[in-house]
């Protein structure tokens, strides 16, 4: 067996060296395209933004329409149910933030910075429960007249807050605006 | 290899001694079967084969239904009533298919809870344990993928639940959530990856059985008696054990005939005893089931899941401690994996001098109350949330967690064990006082 005092690199040291290093960085760059390859792909992301036909709704009724893959719920609300969501301060409630896309983020949940419109009738927001991702039933359900999850029991208030359950926040308002009197515009 | 003293296999032939040197196939056959066993195992011993014949089930099984199924959003479900209606035989491939995993968890279920009353594992057989546990959680994650697969509304919201699970994680889950599915929700991308992979874990798992075999072989067995085999020489291993063929063989196939007498019934006149009628409606993402109920394998660790609401007292600590990154949702799915990651913990939690459960007098009635508690919350996992079912999953939940991390390692120090036998050769005799020896 040859030793060596010489501790300055060998040739033998900078393959070494050379190989791994050589090495890592081909197996990061291969990897990386088979982690990539399951990320949203092209015609996926392609966004599309919908209109929505609101004409025909009468007050106390909602619509349920697809978009992104994903229920979104538009209601028309009566004066009964505008009222109920005011009546509640917005610091108290498990989510005090409003979760509205049309708005600075971290707003107050008040019943103004979720609905659509001056007059708090139109709720758009989507229909997905933020716990795990369950459409919630509509029209009147649950122990605070909005929606209620069946599938792990979070009830929703009329302006769609979360009150109680599992669901840590509140239905999210996607960005969403009025084209004219009777068209709305997801996305 | 290190094990229990045996003959080993000895090339006779010209032709064995030729491959033996080119190849020790044959050697390695035949010391995987003549395996020394402890001769005093009892019938909790029969699910390995079980299990094994499971997997095979369902590999056999499954490569025969991808041969009619159609992995795409627009046609799965009706690929799947194509199989029921059209194609020979198979409805009742498919039904083996379907209660063939339910089977598998029968047997994996039973299997876990031998090894937990016996000790199983204990030092020396903790990466036999582990293994077991890895190739658990990589037979949940099949079963999973494999029932959204029929793209039914019960595979459709399942999938979506579940998926949310990973969205609970902080800062992260949302990204995570979105490459798992391949777009926003649960569609077509997600339907193609989880076939992809509910084709690839089977083999997973095969490799991983392999590797839990060798683990307990280098071990050898443990034994209702928690005893060691004693290794001195040859002839005081044979005292204490027989080979596997033909003696376990022969039991464990009598033992599968019965269980697969009473699968098949299931198989033929209640083949749908287990599923939701659900997953016979086509996913919709606009309507989730009144009861998004996950099949009945799931059900205690997703009762676990839902035990902990914002309003348990530990979830809103935690929640402080952290400042609000750990929320209710999160802390649930981690109690979830938690469970069973406590499970895989085991062979370190346990202090007790003893291995087997039969002579620890009172670690005896804290299992059997572990049972109990397993059956509960898998009853509750399927009911709604409300009182008292909440409170029902709560207490199980805790004594879920309490039996691994304070009761195991405490039993160990308070506890006062009986004397195990000697050896397993005075177990059996204390049984069998006629039966000849192996001596003899």
């Amino acid at each position: 067996m040859s030793h060596t005092d010489d501790h300055e690199g060998t040739r033998r040291d900078f393959l070494y060296y050379a190989t791994a290093g050589a090495g890592v960085v081909a197996t990061g760059a291969a990897v990386w395209p088979l982690i990539n390859q399951m990320n949203p792909s092209a015609d996926v992301k392609a966004l599309s933004s919908i209109r929505v036909d609101i004409s025909g709704m009468a007050e106390g009724s909602q619509l349920t329409v697809q978009w992104l893959g994903k229920p979104v719920f538009i209601r028309y609300r009566t004066q009964d149910e505008i009222d109920a969501a005011n009546a509640e301060d917005p610091s108290t409630l498990p989510d005090p933030e409003a979760r509205n896309e049309n708005i600075e983020a971290g707003s107050p949940a008040t019943d103004q910075n979720r609905t659509l419109d001056e007059d708090e009738k139109w709720l758009v927001m989507m229909g997905v429960c933020t716990h795990l991702g369950c459409v919630p039933l509509g029209d009147g359900a649950g122990d605070y007249g909005g929606w209620y999850c069946p599938c792990h029991g979070s009830h929703y208030d009329t302006a769609g807050r979360i009150r109680r359950g599992p669901a840590p926040e509140n239905l999210p308002v996607p960005v969403a605006a009025f084209v004219d009197e009777s068209t709305i515009q997801l996305g | 290899m290190a094990g229990i003293p045996h003959d080993h296999y000895e090339p006779k032939t010209g032709f064995e001694k030729w491959l033996h040197e080119r190849l020790p196939i044959v050697s390695l056959a035949y010391d995987t079967l003549m395996i020394p066993t402890p001769k005093n195992l009892n019938w909790w011993w029969i699910w390995g084969i079980v299990l094994a014949f499971c997997l095979v089930l369902q590999i056999v099984t499954g490569i025969i239904l991808v041969m009619h199924y159609t992995p795409n959003t627009e046609m799965a479900f009706a690929s799947i009533e194509h199989i029921m209606r059209d194609v020979n035989g198979g409805f009742f491939l498919r039904y083996m298919h379907a209660n063939g995993a339910s089977l598998f968890f029968v047997a994996v279920y039973i299997h876990m809870f031998r090894g937990l009353f016996y000790g199983s594992y204990k030092a020396p057989r903790e990466i036999t344990w582990i293994i077991g546990m890895l190739i658990y959680l990589a037979m949940m994650a099949t079963g999973f993928l494999g029932y959204v697969l029929p793209w039914g509304q019960m595979s459709f919201w399942g999938a979506t639940v579940i998926t949310g699970l990973f969205g609970a994680i902080p800062f992260i889950g949302e990204g995570i959530q979105t490459w798992l599915l391949g777009g926003p929700a649960v569609g077509n991308a997600t339907l193609n990856r989880f076939f992809s992979l509910h084709y690839l874990l089977p083999f997973v798992i095969a490799a991983l059985v392999a590797i839990h075999i060798w683990a307990f072989h280098t071990t050898g067995n443990n034994n209702p008696t928690g005893v060691e085999v004693r290794r001195g020489s040859k002839e005081e291993a044979k005292k204490d054990t027989l080979p596997f063929w033909p003696y376990f063989v022969i039991k464990d196939l009598f033992a599968l005939a019965i269980v697969l007498l009473i699968f098949w019934a299931v198989v033929g006149f209640m083949p749908n005893y287990l599923g939701h009628p659900d997953n016979y409606i086509e996913a919709n993402p606009l309507a989730t089931p009144a009861h998004i109920v996950p099949e009945w394998y799931y059900l205690p660790f997703y009762a676990i899941l839902r035990a902990f609401t914002a309003d348990v007292w530990a979830v809103q600590l935690v929640s402080w401690i952290t400042g609000g990154i750990i929320d209710a949702k999160f802390f649930g799915v981690l109690a979830m994996f938690g469970a069973i990651f406590v499970m895989a913990l085991a062979p370190w939690l346990d202090t007790s001098s003893v291995r087997s459960g039969q002579y620890r007098p009172a670690f005896k009635w804290w299992f059997r109350l572990l049972v109990i508690d397993f059956i509960v919350l898998m009853w509750v996992g399927a009911r709604d949330t409300n009182f008292p079912h909440d409170w029902i999953s709560l207490i199980g939940a805790t004594y879920w967690f309490a039996y691994f991390l304070v009761i195991l390692p405490l039993l160990g120090v308070f506890e006062k064990p009986e004397t195990p036998p000697e050896t397993i050769e005075d177990d059996f005799k204390a049984h069998y006082p006629d039966a000849p020896s192996a001596a003899e």
